[in-house]
């Protein structure tokens, strides 16, 4: 096995085949992030309408979830990046397409700007769904005596949201989210399929250009499962400091 | 805008439904792989022998800590050199269906062990110890008093699995198989009437998958009344 040819320059970028690793690291990382800012904000939005007595708002939540959980993930990804811009009106579709390609030139890859909001929005919009799910349990698993002795305080219904439900609610589905936010991690990597070179994409770029493919899909499996590792192991620490007192941690996910 | 065209669905109908059966046949083949194998990783992992329990964790943690199209990508580059190892042939053609079969039983046993395993511990001790005490030996105990009650068990969680299954059939799209979605691709681009296969493809997805998670729904309310 020869592992040295990471350190040698890559055909294109000005770099080595380790940068392009990096790189892609850097793309996937990116997604990722701005994808669970959508998902994390969205979805806790679905999941409190989804446990209030807003009948229609109630109503929209679960049209929304059912939707987005039960088409695939990839064929999201083509409907946002193939299709939105085509039913669009035409100038606004010939504008996303032409004005945009090649704006990110940032480290080291080259895609445009549609690629990148197609993954980001396609990604967030996917998670809410299942994010709001997690909210939603999170917040049904409380006991009902809490939101009414918040009501007999004269609490409004939206203070014993803000004061008494989501304090508890979100500590308590600290698990779960954890490893929403892994699956969006590793879910970034159906962007490259709409050409966003992130790390899967990378590690398939260098097995073409080099034939080395053990070290190179080796090489990313490592960054994913090291990554996966340091995320669970920071989310373990976090759920330990917001821990509320007696009240024992459901664990697992 | 475009002009929909929906005669192109009609047009496409058998090359689109023979997708659809491809990824049906996978979605059948990964499902029976995944729960056998899972179930056998299942048990590993609640083995007292240590090397076991430390192997069966290391291969699902593994596998459950890479995206699924990483996975597939090394079983379609490893499952042909394995295949030349073990009959002695160089450069054997598996083909990407080959490759991608096995691809999915890795990834969804390692998925359904932990389903499994759950299903498993959710079996109150005293089972196998009155097995035992019966004089069974451990496949007896394990077959015929756990798992039947763990599979029941766990049952809704293994169907929403399945559902999940059945929309990441769609990844294989990847290796250039065609599968609905790359059979509706393959059609979109010699036609170039992309736009109305790929929502051909989401509706019938959300079709399918909408009934599936209902029919979940129901199994779920049945066994919580059955459990009073």
């Amino acid at each position: 096995m020869e592992w040295k040819f990471f350190l040698e320059q890559a055909p294109s970028g000005g770099m080595t085949y380790l940068g392009w690793l990096g790189s892609g690291l850097l793309w996937t990382m990116l997604v990722s992030a701005s994808a669970w800012i959508i998902a994390f904000s969205l979805g806790s939005v679905l999941g409190i309408l989804r446990t209030t007595p807003l009948k229609w708002l109630n109503l929209a939540a679960t049209v929304y979830v059912e939707i987005f959980r039960n088409i695939p993930l990839l064929v999201q990804m083509f409907l946002w990046y193939f299709v939105v811009p085509e039913i669009i009106p035409t100038e606004m579709g010939d504008w996303l397409k032409q004005t945009y390609p090649y704006l990110i030139t940032l480290p080291f890859a080259q895609f445009s700007l549609l690629e990148f909001s197609a993954a980001v929005l396609c990604l967030g919009l996917y998670t809410a769904s299942r994010v709001a799910e997690q909210v939603r349990s999170g917040i049904e698993s409380l006991p009902k005596g809490q939101t009414n002795a918040g009501l007999a305080m004269g609490f409004t219904l939206p203070q014993v949201y803000r004061y008494v439900i989501l304090p508890m609610a979100y500590r308590l589905i600290i698990p779960p989210m954890t490893s929403e936010f892994l699956t969006i991690f590793k879910n970034s990597s159906t962007a490259l399929t709409i050409g966003v070179l992130e790390l899967t994409a990378q590690a398939r770029q260098i097995n073409e250009y080099t034939f080395q493919t053990f070290p190179a899909f080796a090489a990313a499996t490592l960054i994913y499962v090291v990554i996966t590792l340091t995320v669970v192991f920071l989310m373990r620490l976090l759920e330990k400091k917001v821990a509320v007192p007696g009240y024992v941690a459901q664990g697992g996910h | 805008m475009v002009d929909f065209d929906f005669k192109i669905i009609i047009d496409n109908l058998p090359f689109l439904w023979s997708g659809l059966m491809l990824s049906l046949k996978l979605f059948c083949i990964a499902l029976v792989g995944g729960i056998f194998f899972g179930t056998l990783l299942a048990m590993a992992r609640l083995s007292s022998w240590r090397i076991l329990s430390y192997s069966s964790a290391g291969f699902v943690n593994l596998i459950r800590s890479i995206p699924f199209i990483m996975a597939i990508f090394w079983f379609y580059f490893l499952t042909p050199m394995l295949v030349g190892k073990i009959t002695g042939q160089q450069g054997e053609a598996v083909g990407p269906f080959t490759s991608a079969v096995v691809a999915f039983i890795m990834v969804e046993s390692a998925y359904y062990s932990e389903i499994i395993r759950a299903g498993i511990q959710s079996v109150p001790r005293g089972q196998p110890w009155a097995a035992y005490a019966l004089g069974m030996n451990y496949w007896q105990s394990m077959g015929h008093v756990v798992l039947p009650q763990a599979f029941r068990n766990m049952l809704p969680i293994m169907l929403t699995q399945a559902i999940i299954l059945f929309q990441d059939t769609s990844l294989v799209y990847v290796v250039g198989l065609k599968d609905f979605l790359g059979a509706a691709s393959k059609a979109g681009q010699i036609s170039g009437r992309i736009v109305e296969l790929y929502i051909f493809v989401a509706l019938i997805f959300l079709i399918i998958c909408f009934a599936a998670s209902r029919l979940v729904k129901r199994v779920q309310a049945k066994m919580d009344a059955g459990r009073v």
